[in-house]
């Protein structure tokens, strides 16, 4: 079973990007030769954590500038002399200005590029939906060799990006803006192509990443208090999706809601579903944006105001048991 | 090799550039010929180190086709330099081919990256110039640009970058040959005088005529050995389609196949040269 998070550590909130110029830093102690690629932002990505946490990291933090076509292809050409490089900025610019570089470049050459933008999804808040990026798990998993991971919380950040380093070839790891509570204890590990059930139940399936597993499992006590027992899936491997687990789980429930901080176009949502398609066809409810941008406000109340918070899965929750076989 | 001797293997090449263009009934004529005497001299005029027989020794210089449209002229160069055989250069574009529409890094030997997107690949010529630097490597790195190319705004990123990060190990070549696609690159969006705008972005910049190979060569060398922390610049003053003469200085012939009897008349002009 996997480490959950104690109420202690439930308790501290930490951003996912948070982990990310810290794990650089304890990959490049480790020996590892990773270099990060940043366009202006190594604050907020915090990769110029990475850069002062040790002599010699500074020298392989290469800041382009607001350019983040050059940042892509500059961690290519880096990758090319046997570094594992790491790409910062925000997650609308750092997957949708530099897609066709990801693509023809990372992709089709099959290069060993970590995509790590920070700052996806509604959880940016006040910035609104000029920066609220909601179709790059879309984007990127739609690319051959492109390996994507959605992780929930600072711990399995962590682990996403060792394991994304630890993994040859083009890697997303989807990070965040928010401080969001621990899902996971220090030292969880993820695998690719794995999933995690955080939470057994027969009636309905939740299948969730990133800031909606919080939301899925506060729904499964929405849901238990009703006397509906819900099963909590944490799919932070979109690709490869486990499928197995997640076919386990309906056939046990025979139903499920899918949530994501994501357009429900080309996500999580639709990786379930393809898969439900083709292997099990089952009734599904998918919680996202539904075709629109985000637009200002604080992340809670976007939550709500988007109807992808844990009311809005419990909702889906009960629809989509009415409408099992 | 003398001068003499890479102009003989520049003609061999243009043999082989319109012939296999030929046979896969479709590609860019325009700009491999107006690149292959770059090509000769980088890689028969003792400019860069390389080893066929250990296409990724570490020790190797790099070269990127920015410009990947002109893979013809990039798998004769490498079929002459003895990275694969020349009988290969006639699968070009055929299905099962390592010698894909635009160069593949993963299928064909000695192609450091894949290329065919315009405009990527001084960033990525750039990035090896900084992670040979990281190593303490002495090796150079060559990148090959179209002119019309440089109306992509990332190659301009990339030319401020590499003067930023002070990458003098890095040397951009420009295909000079005025021409793309829709014509004129003066008339279609005008990228001004390509070697002050490198100029002006910190760059030392050279000026050679592209089908010299003496000087071609001469210039390569200097930029080579120039320790200088600017990155330099190479504008190779070339003609679209050059061996050619029905080809030469004509955008229709950027990408399109000859037929038998044009084929028959482009060997017949190569052959008389």
């Amino acid at each position: 079973m996997t480490m959950l998070a104690t109420p202690e550590e439930k308790a501290v909130k930490r951003a996912t990007r948070a982990a990310y110029g810290a794990t650089l830093a304890e990959l490049a102690a480790e020996g590892v030769p990773v270099v990060a690629v940043d366009a202006d932002l190594t604050g907020s990505t915090t990769t110029a954590k990475f850069a002062a946490a040790a002599p010699g990291n500074a020298e392989r933090l290469f800041n382009c500038g607001i350019a983040e076509q050059n940042m892509m292809d500059v961690a290519a050409g880096l990758s090319l002399t046997g570094k594992v490089a790491f790409t910062g900025s925000f997650a609308v610019f750092g997957t949708g200005r530099a897609y066709d570089q990801i693509r023809n470049t990372v992709c089709y050459a099959d290069l060993d590029v970590k995509v790590c933008p920070t700052h996806a999804g509604i959880s940016v808040g006040p910035d609104g939906g000029t920066h609220q990026m909601l179709e790059d798990v879309s984007l990127m998993r739609g690319l051959p060799n492109m390996r994507v991971l959605v992780p929930a919380d600072y711990a399995s950040a962590r682990a996403a990006l060792r394991l994304a380093a630890a993994t040859p070839g083009p890697v997303y790891v989807r990070l965040g803006r928010a401080s969001v509570p621990a899902v996971y204890g220090e030292g969880a590990a993820l695998s690719l192509g794995g999933a995690n059930v955080l939470r057994e139940g027969g009636d309905v399936t939740l299948v969730a990443n990133g800031v909606e597993v919080t939301e899925a499992l506060k729904a499964a006590d929405i849901l238990a208090a009703e006397g509906i027992e819900a099963e909590v899936i944490d799919a932070y491997s979109v690709k490869p999706l486990d499928g197995e687990t997640i076919l386990t789980s309906l056939g046990k429930t025979g139903c499920a809601v899918v949530a994501e901080e994501h357009s429900i176009h080309g996500g999580l949502g639709s990786a379930v579903a393809e898969l439900c398609a083709e292997q099990r066809p089952t009734p599904l409810r998918l919680v996202g944006m539904r075709d629109r941008f985000g637009k200002s406000g604080e992340f809670a109340e976007l939550l709500a105001y988007f109807e992808m918070d844990a009311a809005a899965i419990a909702d889906a929750a009960r629809a989509v048991r009415a409408k099992r076989g | 090799m003398d001068t003499q001797g890479l102009e003989r293997r520049a003609r061999e090449m243009r043999v082989d550039i319109v012939k296999m263009i030929a046979e896969a009934g479709s590609g860019h004529p325009g700009g491999s010929l107006s690149c292959i005497d770059i090509l000769t001299a980088l890689y028969f005029g003792g400019v860069m180190a390389y080893d066929p027989a250990d296409p990724k020794r570490a020790d190797r210089d790099r070269f990127v086709l920015a410009k990947g449209h002109a893979a013809p002229a990039l798998y004769a160069t490498l079929a002459h330099a003895g990275f694969f055989p020349r009988e290969e250069l006639m699968t070009l574009r055929k299905l099962g081919s390592r010698l894909q529409g635009h160069p593949d890094s993963n299928l064909c030997p000695g192609v450091e990256v894949s290329t065919g997107s315009l405009g990527q690949g001084l960033s990525i010529a750039a990035g090896m110039a900084a992670g040979l630097r990281l190593d303490g490597s002495a090796s150079r790195v060559f990148a090959l640009l179209g002119d019309g190319e440089c109306q992509e705004g990332q190659v301009w990123e990339a030319a401020m970058f590499a003067a930023h990060q002070k990458l003098g190990h890095l040397v951009a070549i420009i295909d000079n040959n005025e021409l793309q696609i829709d014509g004129c690159i003066h008339d279609v969006c005008d990228p001004g005088d390509l070697a002050a705008r490198f100029a002006a972005f910190g760059w030392d910049v050279r000026l050679v005529d592209g089908h010299d190979l003496a000087a071609l060569v001469a210039a390569l060398q200097e930029a080579k050995a120039d320790d200088g922390a600017a990155p330099k610049a190479i504008v190779a003053r070339t003609v679209k389609g050059k061996g050619v003469p029905f080809m030469e200085d004509q955008a229709g012939w950027h990408g399109k196949a000859p037929n038998a009897e044009e084929l028959a008349e482009a060997l017949a002009a190569l052959e008389a040269a």
